[in-house]
């Protein structure tokens, strides 16, 4: 058996899993609170994308160059993304909160395209090339063979965020706010949370999650259009359910699994069947266990 | 304190309550009894503005509040424990504590406080880092009247505090509520099946039937009145 290959095609798995996990976060936090499946997410990715790019774009015009680009982007990127999900949740979700469930599924699937031929209309529907924005890392040395510098940026800016994540869901007001209001949203308003304000805040979050995804990404596959929001959201809902939807740590897990059984299936079968193997596997788990990896049927005492 | 006027709340198209009025004093016990879906419940849900009247007014200390968000009823002192007892599940016996006094800011006053609620129910100081869901029904119930407390009410709001629980436990809630009403001068709104029970720690009480007050009356009166015996007292 050939190590160095089975090596390569893990981290590549474990690389392309974070990203799917990041996205599939969006996902399940929304989930979590209010279970909706927001379809749209995938397009605040693809819009993270974009804005990365025209930002990155503008810079590298104006002569300014180096590391700073990538964050400055980044963030730019970020601000923009959290304002559409805002903006997102109050025009398209908030109106339909006491509606039927089907009622906002139906209007997310509507934000979907219509933001899809948004950005298509005002951009274009062609493919653009994504600048190199990271640099070789030269400290790398030998295990460039595994990872690229571009693979351990995304890493590392994965890693951060999800540790950011988890301190700000564990230990801050707005995040005990989000678990109560996940927990019983009934409760949560007895005791003084504006879930309103929640339910933004959920996807203000998730959509910055979602653009930092969109800029990693990017940067690694070096190209962008309109439509990539569509397969990154379908890749990262399956990675969703197949942690347990509305389960944080499961996105996560849900991500790598994703990634890592991708990259083997193209790797060792033919990459020709890559998302065969995406869905295949979610077919498999939902028949095994239905709550995905981590859900579990929550049993409590009444 | 309380003055709930000509109040009607609907769920869709059906109305759950119809022109309910009530007065609750403060430094009173009131009770609320009834049946089963007569209303009582309904009735704490549109004081504390989770399912808001669509007619009538509710005054609080002579202000309306029948306007008002959930959230900013709590600010302003009137919480509920409501029915089924709603204890956060995932998160710790600590952390629901926490949540109760989500609107304050004095850390040195909350952790007094929490200090304060284990000292009257040890057992939670003793299950402090278990997740809530895993609670008995009793245990739930003194956790749920804690996190309320957490909130220092001005008014109390409290939904079948004694609902499937065993008799022993009943007693010392009810205890527990009137040493809440008379050492930290807390009123008292008390929605409760268990009318015996309630009447007897109550100073006034509500009849509700059919979404509507039908009778009122100092406690001790509708103790021995003849009607409450037969329908909620099965005497």
């Amino acid at each position: 058996m050939d190590f160095q290959y089975l090596f390569e095609l893990l981290c590549g798995g474990v690389v392309k899993g974070s990203i799917y996990a990041l996205i599939a976060l969006g996902y399940t936090m929304v989930y979590g609170i209010i279970q909706l499946i927001n379809f749209a997410h995938g397009e605040i990715y693809m819009i993270g994308a974009f804005v990365a790019f025209i930002v990155a774009g503008v810079l590298t015009l104006t002569g300014y160059s180096g590391l700073g680009i990538l964050p400055l982007a980044a963030l730019i990127a970020v601000i923009y993304a959290a304002a559409y999900g805002y903006t997102l949740e109050k025009i398209a979700y908030r109106p339909l909160r006491n509606a039927p469930r089907l009622s906002p599924l139906i209007s997310a699937i509507g934000a979907s395209i219509f933001l899809m031929n948004y950005v298509q209309l005002v951009q274009t529907p062609d493919f653009l090339p994504f600048p190199e924005l990271v640099p070789d890392f030269e400290f790398l040395g030998d295990l460039t063979q595994f990872m690229s510098s571009v693979d351990v940026v995304i890493l590392a800016v994965t890693t951060v965020t999800m540790i950011a994540l988890t301190v700000l869901i564990k230990y801050t007001r707005i995040g005990k706010a989000m678990r109560a209001t996940q927990q019983d949203m009934v409760m949560a308003r007895l005791v003084g949370v504006n879930v309103d304000r929640v339910i933004s805040a959920t996807f203000i979050i998730g959509s910055v999650l979602a653009a930092i995804g969109g800029v990693l990404i990017a940067s690694r596959t070096g190209q962008i259009n309109s439509a990539i929001g569509f397969m990154a959201g379908i890749k990262a809902f399956t990675a969703a359910v197949l942690g347990g939807i509305g389960n944080i740590p499961g996105a996560v897990l849900g991500g790598l699994v994703l990634g890592v059984a991708e990259t083997f299936g193209a790797g060792y079968i033919s990459s020709a069947y890559e998302d065969v193997f995406a869905f295949g596997l979610l077919v498999l788990i939902l028949i095994l266990r239905p709550a995905g990896l981590l859900g579990k049927a929550v049993k409590q005492k009444v | 304190m309380l003055e709930v006027r000509n109040i009607q709340t609907y769920y869709g198209n059906i109305q759950a309550l119809k022109n309910v009025s009530l007065t609750i004093n403060e430094g009173e016990i009131v009770t609320l009894i009834g049946a089963n879906g007569a209303g009582k419940s309904t009735t704490l849900m549109s004081i504390c503005g989770v399912t808001p009247p669509r007619h009538g007014e509710i005054l609080f200390r002579g202000q309306p509040i029948h306007h008002l968000g959930a959230e900013k009823i709590v600010s302003l002192g009137i919480c509920q424990v409501p029915e089924g007892r709603h204890i956060f599940p995932q998160m710790s016996v600590i952390e629901n504590l926490e949540m109760g006094a989500y609107l304050r800011q004095d850390k040195a006053g909350i952790k007094q406080d929490i200090e304060y609620v284990f000292g009257r129910f040890p057992i939670l100081e003793k299950r402090r880092n278990q997740a809530g869901g895993t609670l008995s029904g009793g245990e739930q119930q003194m956790l749920a009247i804690s996190r309320a407390l957490l909130a220092r009410p001005s008014l109390l709001l409290l939904d079948e505090p004694s609902l499937g629980l065993a008799p022993l436990i009943i007693k010392h809630i009810f205890e527990i509520i009137k040493k809440i009403n008379s050492e930290s001068n807390t009123t008292v709104f008390l929605v409760e099946q268990n009318a015996n029970q309630a009447l007897k720690i109550a100073h006034r009480g509500y009849v509700m039937e059919n979404g509507a007050i039908t009778l009122e009356d100092r406690a001790e009166n509708l103790l021995s009145n003849e009607d409450v015996k037969r329908a909620y007292l099965g005497m």
